[in-house]
C-alpha cells in the first residue's frame, strides 16, 4: 500500500512539473501575442524596466510585484500606480514620504530615492504598468518624467 | 504557483484515493511545496514582558545609516542621503566639508566610527559611496578627517574600492577598530555575485583591514598573492552591514545580508573564504537556487544564519549592567520586520533570539552608547534611546 501511495505521489508530482511547464509555455505565447499589438518603443522600454526593476526594486517590493503586506505596497494590481501616475513618477525622482493607500491599506514608510535617469524611471514605470497583469495607459516617455518636478 | 499547483493535484488525488496515506502527503507537501531548505533552528520570540520605555532623543531623520557619540555627549549621525548632522541639546546642526556623495541605490552616505584614541587626535572614519575614478557609476569609500566647528578638515581618501559600477546593490560597510588598533571596514559585492566576492584580485564581498592612516598591515593575509588586493582580510562576504570588536576577545564579528533566506553571523578569521555565493542557507529572490551547498571545505561556517531572512542591519554586543539580562548578547536591527533582536550566546551559540522595540521603524543601527544606554536608529523616526525600567 505504502509502495503504491508512494507511486501515485511520484506521479503527481510528474504532472505537477508538467503543468507547470504547459502553463508557462501558455502564458509566454499569450504576452508574445498581447506584446504584439503593443508599440515596439514601450516593448523595449519594458525589457530595459525589468533590469532596473531586478536592481533597484525588487528586494522591496518582490519578483511579482505584490510588496509586502502592510510594510512594502503591492505594484502589481495597485489602484495607487494605476491612479497617480505623476506622484509615483515623482516618488522615483525624489523619493515618497507619508501616507499613502494602496488597495485599501495604508502604508505610511519612506522611500527615498534611488537615484535613476529620467530614462530609467520611464523604463522602470513602463516596466510596473505592464507587468503581473498591469495594463496601466499608454507609454510612459523620458520627456514627460523630466517635466515632472 | 507551486503552491496552488500541489494543492489542486493533492485534491484530485484526495478525491479519488480515499485510503492514501495523510502522513505521506503531508511530508510530501513539505518537501515539495517548501522551497526554503534551511530554517533557522531557533525563532524570534515575543518578549514576556516589556521592561523598558522608549524616548526619541533626535527626531525628524530619514535613513539615518550610522550614528556616533563624540566625548562631550553630542551626535554624529549620517543620513544616506548624503548630510552629515552634529547633534547637541536638541540642536541639529549640518557638518559641511564632505566630499560628494554618489547617490545610488542602497549606495550613499554610510557609516561613522570614531578613532579609539579620539579624544587625542580627531580623527572621524567615514565610509559612502563615491564617482570618483575611472567608469560610469560609483563605489565603496572610506575616508578620514577631522572636525572643526562645523566643518569637516583634513579630509584623507584612505580606500576607494573599484571598478565603478551603476548597480544599486550592496556597498557594505560598516567600519570599526580592533583592540590593537586596527581599522576594519566592510564591501559588499555590489550587485556581482559571481565575479566580485570568490576573487580576491577584486574589490567587493570582502572585509578590509588597514592601519588607522590608511596603509596596509605588514601582516595582513594577501600580501604574496600575486595581483590581490592586499587591503582584504577576509573574502566570500554578501553584503556585511553590521560590525563589532567582541569586547572579551578581540575578534571581529559581522553578519551580512543573505539573498531569500540565509543573512549570516560571522566570525571574522585572517584570510578566511566565508563561501558567498559557493555556499548560502538562502535561494534567489525568484525562489530558484544558484547552490546546492551549505558547507564545503576550506569555507568557514557562519556562527549563525536566519532563515527567513530579517534584513540585518547595525550591531551592538551590550556590556552595559543597565539592562536586566542583557549583558553580554547581541542587538542586532532588523530593517524588514522592523524591531531590534536580542540575541542570547552560549559558548558562541545562539540560544535565544527576543524581539525588541517592535513596530516603531526600518532599523538601520543599534549601539551601546558612553553612557550605557542603548540607542538605535530607525527610518523615519530618528535616533531612539531605550530606558530600562527601574
Amino acid at each position: 500500500m505504502k509502495l503504491l501511495s508512494f507511486a501515485f505521489l511520484l506521479i503527481g508530482f510528474f504532472l505537477m512539473m508538467f503543468f507547470n511547464y504547459s502553463t508557462d509555455i501558455l502564458y509566454t505565447s499569450y504576452k508574445t501575442v498581447k506584446s504584439q499589438s503593443q508599440s515596439k518603443a514601450l516593448k523595449e522600454s519594458i525589457k530595459r524596466g525589468n533590469i532596473v526593476y531586478s536592481d533597484f526594486c525588487v528586494s522591496c517590493h518582490l519578483p511579482n510585484g505584490s510588496g509586502v503586506n502592510k510594510i512594502y505596497p503591492p505594484l502589481a494590481n495597485s489602484d495607487y500606480l494605476e491612479a497617480n501616475r505623476d506622484a509615483s513618477i515623482k516618488g522615483l525622482k525624489f523619493g515618497l514620504k507619508g501616507k499613502i493607500k494602496v488597495n485599501g491599506i495604508e502604508y505610511n514608510k519612506y522611500m527615498p530615492p534611488m537615484g535613476l535617469s529620467a530614462e530609467e524611471i520611464a523604463d522602470v514605470m513602463n516596466y510596473t504598468n505592464h507587468s503581473w497583469g498591469n495594463t496601466f495607459g499608454k507609454i510612459v516617455t523620458v520627456a514627460e518624467v523630466s517635466e515632472i518636478k | 504557483m507551486y503552491y496552488k499547483l500541489v494543492s489542486l493535484i493533492l485534491t484530485i488525488k484526495l478525491s479519488s484515493m480515499k485510503n492514501l496515506n495523510l502522513l505521506l502527503i503531508i511530508s510530501f507537501i513539505s518537501i515539495v511545496a517548501c522551497a526554503q531548505k534551511h530554517k533557522s533552528i531557533i525563532i524570534a520570540d515575543d518578549p514576556k514582558t516589556i521592561d523598558y520605555t522608549t524616548e526619541v532623543v533626535v527626531n525628524e531623520l530619514d535613513i539615518p545609516w550610522g550614528f556616533v557619540f563624540l566625548p562631550d555627549g553630542s551626535m554624529l549621525i549620517t543620513e544616506k542621503s548624503g548630510e552629515l548632522i552634529h547633534y547637541n541639546a536638541g540642536v541639529k546642526t549640518k557638518i559641511k566639508g564632505l566630499p560628494e556623495v554618489y547617490l545610488r541605490g542602497q549606495g550613499g552616505l554610510m557609516d561613522i566610527e570614531l578613532h579609539p584614541n579620539y579624544r587625542e587626535n580627531g580623527w572621524l572614519y567615514i565610509t559612502y559611496s563615491s564617482s570618483d575614478g575611472e567608469g560610469e557609476g560609483g563605489n565603496t569609500t572610506l575616508i578620514r578627517a577631522q572636525l572643526i566647528g562645523t566643518k569637516l578638515t583634513s579630509v584623507e581618501r584612505l580606500y576607494k574600492a573599484e571598478p565603478n559600477s551603476k548597480r544599486g546593490q550592496h556597498f557594505g560597510s560598516r567600519i570599526e577598530f580592533d583592540k590593537d588598533g586596527y581599522l576594519y571596514f566592510s564591501i559588499g559585492d555590489r550587485g556581482n555575485r559571481d565575479v566580485n566576492p570568490q576573487d580576491i584580485t577584486r574589490d567587493c564581498g570582502k572585509i578590509y583591514r588597514l592601519n588607522d592612516d590608511g596603509s596596509i598591515p605588514n601582516d595582513n593575509p594577501f600580501l604574496d598573492f600575486p595581483g590581490a588586493k592586499t587591503a582584504i582580510y577576509s573574502y566570500g562576504h554578501r553584503n556585511p552591514q553590521g560590525m563589532i570588536c567582541h569586547p572579551d576577545t578581540g575578534e571581529i564579528w559581522v553578519h551580512e545580508h543573505g539573498p531569500r533566506g540565509g543573512d549570516e553571523i560571522n566570525r571574522i578569521k585572517k584570510g578566511g573564504n566565508f563561501g558567498w555565493p559557493l555556499i548560502s542557507y538562502g535561494i534567489n529572490y525568484s525562489g530558484t537556487s544558484f547552490t546546492d551547498d551549505t558547507d564545503l571545505p576550506g569555507m568557514e561556517q557562519p556562527l549563525f544564519y536566519w532563515v527567513p531572512s530579517i534584513a540585518p542591519s547595525g550591531m551592538a554586543y551590550i556590556t552595559s549592567d543597565m539592562y536586566k539580562d542583557w549583558k553580554n548578547n547581541l542587538l542586532i536591527g532588523s530593517l524588514k520586520f522592523e524591531y531590534i533582536e536580542r540575541l542570547v550566546l552560549e559558548n558562541n551559540k545562539v540560544v535565544k533570539r527576543e524581539k525588541i522595540l517592535e513596530g516603531m521603524g526600518r532599523v538601520r543601527n543599534v549601539r551601546q552608547g558612553i553612557d550605557g544606554y542603548v540607542y538605535a536608529s530607525l527610518e523615519g523616526v530618528g535616533i531612539v534611546k531605550i530606558i530600562p525600567n527601574k
